[in-house]
């Protein structure tokens, strides 16, 4: 293969390697254009580079990028999760209306929320594995349902920041030498996932079932075992967002947290997370969050006219991934234009 | 020494049906056994049984003289049973050695996946297939006989006592079943026991040492291959006598349909040839050779380059199908899920599809005409139906063929072009069809008759066209030929005679799809 690859004409190989190189590896593309993005804007908007505004942004992604891990393991099995928005929201409220009441210490009640939102996972995936309800329908009765009951349990009312113990917020506003303490949190869940993924059979049997079910059950992995556990590490993992989120926002609201599954899907979307399943990385995906804040943030700092915003947050969201689209289309091709044996 | 593998009194039901029933067989350790049987005879589900994929209902399974359960998957791996499966099951994300591992991946010291060691081995396997891929590489994009290749090495990872084809060489060239069948011959002297399913009787009488059919769920005969014609097969498989190939003598009218140098620049040159009423004119040749492209410029799907067409001595010029379906020809495609018919919709739906505009000019559909219709052209094709609502997705392969040929037998044709007729349908289906294709030929149609069986060609052309390359190498009238002429005009040597070329069974080269892999190299 090497050999014929070497005999063709510099030119446009050198060029068609450097465009597949870079669409091999989405996180490399996706880093680049970040940086990029942050050099025009930093130019731009000189505000943007300041400690405050790169720590509020990135905090916010690492919250996003927690719970896109989780999305993109359900999107690699060829499902897909439309509740972390109100597992998030739920577990946010819960949490701070156990604080506010004192009812268990700080650590214990940032469990509960865990805890909660390992529930609401697991009851997404027994509802779609054992009931065999397609994900899209089931979760979008439980997106309802579990922001049904964010409203059952706020019964009209929020939390203020002043109701909550001192001091509920400062993680928020932590770091570690200089790094934001939910970065490093986030960065710790995507290396973890991350290596579960590539070096576990549990990992690679997310990709199989995602990839083609049918070949799955013929080797004998348990599909819905393995779905199931997919929904469940997602709900997890929404629960720690929503501990975060609350931490974060200080004030909370029953509708705290609404529209952010559409943030966390395109984050693991635009991170290279195959909508039909099978393909993808949790470090696309974080990074994938990453860049959607720093789209976000930066829209606001250039002054983008208010009504456009998500107009043009959405049409990023579709240039990259049909780029993406576009490139593995070529590779493809030349993949098959280059001889295989 | 007991056998590899014995089967005693296996029955499986689905639901109302048996899909096997008291089957007891056994097979040998070094052996070849091929597995016979029309579709739903239940090979398939002995595969699937054999696989740890179906759990018999009844009955035992002796592995190497122990009863054996084979409960799942996994256990089949554990005891050494590896099956290949009809169609590639792989996984097209992942890489060519995950696909052969995934099951059961080499483990580091912490227990974690060794993609390393994972690549070495996958490597070293396809080296003793005597095979150049690219372990690293992803599936998606192969050809189907790459990934068959991987399906075997697969099955080889787990060093089998028992190896399963399940009809391996559907979507094999030529050359690539030639290789599998060394594949094949080399792991039967090693000792492992091989079941190879196949539906392609020459195939059996290559490769296996001794054959067993199926029929209906139950055993029929086990015999050595050798002891067996294929009259003999195709009767145990059809459960009665079959008179192959029925073709009444042809009564033939006027010209209706007259090529004169047609051409399309890179798919046909200079074909010429004239269809007669009453006549089936057989076309023949390799896949590639031109006939399919042929039929479709015949038929208004693309443009001739050159040349002309003419329809009762009248020249015509189709700029869509609907024009050539107007003028009276109709083309009965190859792939009939892809081009022939609506799966979900209705017997009478799909027979009455392409005239609707024409019977019912004002707007309205009327059921009840659509019945008629349909009821006429199911009886006459003598399609097994419960009734013309019937969706055509339930019909057997055969079936669903006479629903396709109904629908453009509807279209009243003067010419019907019919491409691999009988691909992929049984025996009994096969005589039926070419039954309907005689009678229509003696009510007067012209037809052409595209197929890659060679005996089929032989047997229900009158006359014989060539092609090779995109050229007509002979015209062979049906007194004259034989499958040695035949074969060589298809094979581009024209004019010479004598023995085919050594090796290679004339029937092999001819009864094959285009390998994909090839048709890449050359793009």
């Amino acid at each position: 293969m090497s050999a014929e690859v070497s005999v063709r004409p510099a030119g446009p190989g050198m060029a068609s390697r450097f465009v597949g190189m870079l669409g091999r590896s989405r996180e490399l593309t996706l880093g680049g254009v970040i940086v990029l993005i942050c050099a025009v804007v930093a130019i731009q908007a000189p505000h943007f580079l300041s400690i405050s505004n790169l720590s509020q942004v990135t905090t916010l992604a690492a919250i996003i990028a927690i719970a896109a891990v989780g999305e993109s393991l359900v999107i690699m099995t060829k499902n897909i999760d439309l509740s972390v928005e109100s597992t998030i929201g739920l577990v946010a409220f819960v949490v701070a209306d156990i604080l506010r009441q004192k009812a268990l210490p700080g650590p214990a009640a940032w469990a509960a929320g865990i805890g909660l939102g390992l529930v609401l996972g697991m009851a997404n995936g027994a509802i779609i594995t054992l009931f065999r309800v397609p994900s899209l329908v089931a979760t979008l009765g439980t997106l309802s349902i579990f922001r049904g009951l964010d409203f059952f349990v706020a019964g009209g009312h929020e939390v203020n920041l002043a109701d909550l113990p001192p001091g509920y917020s400062d993680a928020a506003t932590q770091s570690i030498f200089g790094v934001p303490l939910f970065v490093i949190l986030a960065i710790i869940v995507v290396v973890v996932a991350a290596l579960v993924m590539r070096l576990t059979p549990f990992g690679r049997q997310i990709y199989a079932v995602g990839s083609n079910a049918e070949a799955a059950l013929i080797i004998g992995i348990r599909s819905r075992l393995v779905v199931f556990l997919a929904f469940a590490i997602c709900g997890l993992l929404a629960g720690v967002a929503g501990v975060l989120w609350g931490m974060e926002f200080g004030t909370i609201y029953a509708t705290s947290a609404t529209n952010v599954s559409l943030q966390v899907i395109a984050a693991a979307v635009v991170g290279g997370v195959a909508i039909a399943g099978g393909a993808g990385t949790v470090v696309g995906a974080a990074v994938g969050a990453l860049f959607l804040g720093l789209i976000n943030n930066s829209l606001l700092l250039l002054q983008m006219p208010q009504e456009l915003l998500q107009v043009i947050y959405g049409a990023v969201i579709l240039v990259a991934v049909s780029a993406d689209a576009l490139i593995q289309r070529r590779e493809q091709r030349l993949a098959a234009q280059g001889a295989i044996r | 020494m007991p056998p590899r593998i014995e089967l005693r009194g296996i029955s499986k039901r689905f639901g109302a049906t048996a899909a096997l029933t008291d089957v007891s067989m056994d097979l040998r350790a070094g052996e070849i056994l091929a597995l016979v049987g029309e579709n739903g005879a239940g090979k398939s589900t002995l595969v699937k049984i054999l696989a740890g994929v179906h759990a018999p209902d009844s009955g035992t399974i002796l592995l190497d003289g122990v009863a054996t359960q084979i409960g799942d998957p996994a256990s089949a791996r554990a005891h050494r049973v590896a099956v290949v499966h009809q169609e590639p099951r792989l996984f097209p994300d992942l890489s060519v050695a995950e696909n052969v591992f995934l099951a059961d991946p080499p483990k580091g010291r912490f227990g974690e996946i060794s993609w390393r060691e994972m690549r070495r081995a996958a490597a070293k396997l396809f080296e003793q297939l005597d095979v150049r891929l690219d372990v690293s590489a992803p599936v998606r994009g192969l050809s189907m006989a790459d990934q068959q290749l991987i399906e075997i090495a697969k099955a080889l990872s787990v060093d089998a006592r028992v190896l399963v084809l399940d009809e391996p060489t559907a979507s094999l060239s030529a050359h690539e079943v030639e290789r599998l069948f060394a594949i094949v011959r080399r792991t039967r002297d090693s000792g492992v026991a091989v079941l190879f399913v196949s539906h392609r009787l020459d195939e059996v009488f290559r490769l296996s040492d001794r054959a067993t059919v199926f029929r209906d769920g139950r055993h029929v005969i086990t015999e050595v291959t050798r002891n067996l014609t294929t009259a003999d097969l195709v009767r145990h498989m059809v459960g009665r006598a079959v008179t192959l190939f029925p073709k009444a003598d042809a009564v033939v009218g006027e010209v209706l349909l007259e090529v004169r140098g047609l051409t399309r620049a890179g798919e046909f040159s200079d074909v010429s040839f004239t269809v007669r009423s009453g006549e089936i004119l057989g076309l023949a040749g390799l896949v590639g050779a031109g006939r399919t492209e042929i039929a479709r410029v015949l038929f208004g799907i693309s443009r001739p380059t050159a040349g002309e067409v003419l329809l009762d001595g009248r020249p015509v010029h189709f700029g869509t199908p609907s024009a050539a379906l107007r003028a009276g020809i109709a083309y009965v495609p190859e792939d009939r899920h892809q081009d022939g018919l609506v799966l979900d919709f209705s017997i009478s739906d799909n027979i009455t599809l392409p005239i609707l505009a024409r019977m019912f000019p004002r707007l309205f559909v009327r059921a009840s005409t659509e019945r008629r219709l349909a009821q006429g052209y199911t009886e006459q094709l003598r399609v097994r139906m419960t009734g013309v609502d019937q969706l055509v997705q339930a019909l057997s392969g055969g079936n669903q063929q006479k629903v396709v040929i109904a629908k453009w037998l509807a279209t009243s044709p003067r010419v019907l072009i019919l491409d691999e007729p009988t691909r992929g349908v049984d025996i009994g289906a096969k005589v039926e069809v070419h039954r309907i294709v005689s009678d229509l030929a003696t009510s007067g149609l012209g037809i052409i008759l595209i197929s890659s069986d060679l005996p089929e060609v032989l047997a229900m052309s009158d006359r014989i066209l060539v092609l090779h390359e995109g050229r007509v190498t002979a015209e062979i009238a049906r007194r004259d030929a034989t499958e040695e002429r035949v074969m060589f005009a298809a094979t581009g040597q024209v004019g010479a005679s004598g023995d085919a070329e050594p090796g290679l069974p004339p029937f092999a080269a001819m009864s094959r799809p285009a390998a994909s892999s090839e048709a890449t190299d050359v793009r």
